[in-house]
């Protein structure tokens, strides 16, 4: 006789645990606050990978300040699987013993929290992963068996409004939903209707009005004020040695000042070099408040999000040939398909970091903290699977001299990866090192590889106050390693550099120093910002950007 | 408590010196900016002297390659230039040195 097997486990067990939790679920699919911590115990089993929203902006904090709080009887060993733990309350999981592995993408002001929980053996590391890396493995071998969300309105039958700040729920909720799991949300407002269903209710389990609304960083919002002359003197090489040069019209900007620079510089010497329409049209970015001069001087045709940016909601919603809008006219943000467009769609990611060694790797890694990188790895990297061309993709993939040791005389294009540093960081810390921290870091935290956020090989450029590198016209590691010693100033790795071997790259082409661009010096200063701070960026745009209390300086 | 001041002196030539035109400039504003710079126009058989007064330790060397740099790569000669830095970086020092003597012309 054959053995019957079944094949629906996933949902008897989903069952087994709504069953536990449906005394608390009342008019439809909502459960009181009060009640959470409840509910919370009901459905989630130890050792099971559960999912806390929260990124670089938006945090579902109500729900992960409800889970700390279980028994640790009934909750411990949870496998953590999440974008970012930004909040003290993700580490604090670890701390009392709720959580114990973590798979992740990005560490923010929790860095050193997490390698300090790594050594003291309260945290097992998965992996570090990109953004998109770790939304793909929720679809193989890391499926979240709960997930906690947040959304700014929901109704009773689970339908959800996560408009601006629409972010990386639907991605987590499709994933866990579709392979049986429990999903349960934290909303501002519980309401009739929502104002546009961006989460359809069948997909969410539990409804839950939190007391306060949910936490949102603005992490993408630069002062202008903070802006120094050399961030000027770097944005204007920039622009007229790399943005003119090749072309550059689909692009995305890594966050700072050095490229909040550049975004100020468009409409004042981009203008004046006649580049307006010829370069910055098409962006995948976060709603970057410094942009706004440029949108207004008709610099840009589209920008597609990865998520909301505090504050430039309305401004956003009124420029709706720019900006991706519903129906309704507010903007939908969305992580995944925003960094499957910059791994995909960009001719160029422009970005800074700590530290680069004499080999052109890079990393926000430091010796004790275990930052991550977000999405800059998917961003600066030349996407293998890429076969469409643009002319800044051909011409650079024209200048990688290397690429015949690969592809014979077959042509290919090649993005544009270029990293932007100061020589000296702050507190004199300097950007070029013979060996990266990131070294230290893995035998720290006992981590299987040194955290590299843009390796060697996808690195195409590197731009100095000293000058630009070219690395992608340089053949071999020898003359690479020539040119990032020729830009990195008086750093250990600089004061290696001979002169009359720079001079030659010079002359090659390979490094152009501000003269050799035909640059003016004396012009680099704050003047040319067109924005000099934040209110003057409300003004350009018109009242609309409603910068956050700690932004409003005057 | 204010932190200690020091002062630093250097004298390089250039390798090919030119001559510049101006007598005395005043550049840069220290306290709320990163450095001042004061240019003289000294005769010094084409050398030029620095007086450097900082808070920083530990970056003499730094300076030196900074300041030898600036004067090769410009060639200015007889002149005397006095810095008062408010810890700028060396991208600072070379920025503001190069911005003082475009002003000179």
């Amino acid at each position: 006789m054959k053995e019957t097997k079944k094949w629906d486990t996933r949902k008897t067990d989903y069952q087994e645990r709504m069953n536990g939790a449906a005394q608390y679920i009342r008019n439809g699919k909502v459960v009181a606050p009060g009640d959470t911590i409840k509910v919370l115990e009901a459905v989630i089993r130890p050792f099971d990978r559960v999912n806390i929203e929260g990124n670089n902006q938006k945090q579902a904090d109500f729900l992960a300040n409800c889970l700390v709080k279980c028994d640790t009887q009934r909750i411990h060993d949870l496998h953590m699987v999440q974008s970012a733990v930004p909040l003290p309350v993700h580490l604090d999981m670890f701390d009392v013993g709720i959580a114990k592995k973590l798979d992740f993408a990005f560490g923010g002001p929790m860095a050193a929290r997490v390698a300090t929980a790594i050594k003291e053996g309260k945290l097992e590391l998965g992996a570090i992963h990109t953004y998109l890396e770790l939304f793909a493995r929720y679809f193989v071998d890391l499926t979240p068996r709960v997930s906690l969300i947040c959304a700014y309105e929901g109704d009773a039958n689970g339908n959800l409004y996560t408009g601006f700040n629409t972010e990386d729920t639907p991605v987590i909720a499709e994933a866990t939903k579709f392979r049986q799991g429990i999903v349960i949300a934290q909303v501002n407002k519980l309401v009739d209707k929502v104002t546009r269903v961006d989460i359809p209710g069948g997909w969410v389990d539990m409804v839950i009005e939190s007391p306060k609304p949910f936490f949102l960083e603005p992490l993408f919002t630069r002062d202008p004020g903070g802006i120094t002359d050399t961030q000027v003197l770097m944005a204007m090489m920039a622009i007229k040695g790399i943005y003119a040069e090749y072309g550059i019209k689909r692009l995305n900007h890594g966050l700072g000042f050095n490229t909040a620079a550049i975004e100020l510089l468009l409409p004042t010497y981009g203008e004046e070099l006649g580049l307006k329409g010829k370069i910055c049209t098409e962006w995948a970015l976060n709603p970057h408040p410094t942009l706004i001069p440029a949108i207004e001087s008709g610099w840009v045709k589209s920008i597609h999000c990865f998520g909301g940016e505090l504050g430039m909601q309305r401004y956003c919603e009124a420029r709706g040939d720019v900006f991706f809008l519903g129906p309704e006219g507010t903007m939908r943000s969305n992580r995944c398909f925003s960094q499957m467009a910059g791994h995909y769609s960009v001719d160029m990611f422009i970005g800074g970091t700590l530290q680069i060694d004499k080999y052109g790797n890079s990393s926000t890694a430091t010796a004790n903290r275990v930052a991550g990188f977000g999405g800059a790895p998917n961003m600066g990297c030349d996407a293998k699977g890429r076969r469409h061309s643009t002319e800044a993709w051909l011409k650079c993939g024209a200048e990688f001299v290397s690429q015949d040791e690969y592809l014979g005389t077959m042509p290919r294009g090649k993005r544009l990866v270029v990293q932007m540093v100061e020589t000296f960081g702050e507190k004199m810390a300097p950007a070029f090192v013979n060996e990266l921290d990131a070294c230290k870091l893995a035998k720290n935290a006992k981590l299987p590889l040194p955290p590299v956020m843009i390796y060697s090989d996808d690195l195409t450029h590197i731009l100095t106050e000293e000058g630009i590198a070219f690395l992608n016209k340089c053949r071999g590691l020898e003359e690479r390693m020539a040119a990032i010693r020729g830009v990195a100033g008086l750093t250990e790795v600089g004061l290696a550099a001979k002169p009359a071997e720079t001079r030659l790259l010079r002359e090659k082409g390979i490094i152009k120093t501000v003269d050799d661009l035909g640059i003016d010096v004396s012009r680099a200063n704050r003047s040319l910002l067109a924005a000099k701070n934040i209110r003057e960026l409300v003004d350009w745009s018109g009242g609309l950007y409603d910068p956050p209390a700690r932004f409003r300086n005057w | 408590m204010a932190k200690q001041l020091r002062e630093l002196n250097f004298e390089f030539k250039a390798e090919t010196p030119k001559d510049f035109p101006a007598g005395f400039l005043h550049y840069g504003v220290v306290g709320s900016g990163d450095m001042e710079v004061i240019i003289e126009k000294k005769a010094m058989s084409g050398a030029v002297k620095f007086k450097v007064v900082t808070p920083v330790t530990g970056f003499d060397e730094v300076w030196r390659r900074v300041l030898e740099r600036f004067v090769n790569e410009t060639g200015i000669s007889n002149a005397s230039l006095e810095i008062n830095d408010c810890n700028a970086t060396p991208v600072v020092v070379s920025l503001r040195l190069r911005q003082a003597l475009a002003e000179i012309g």
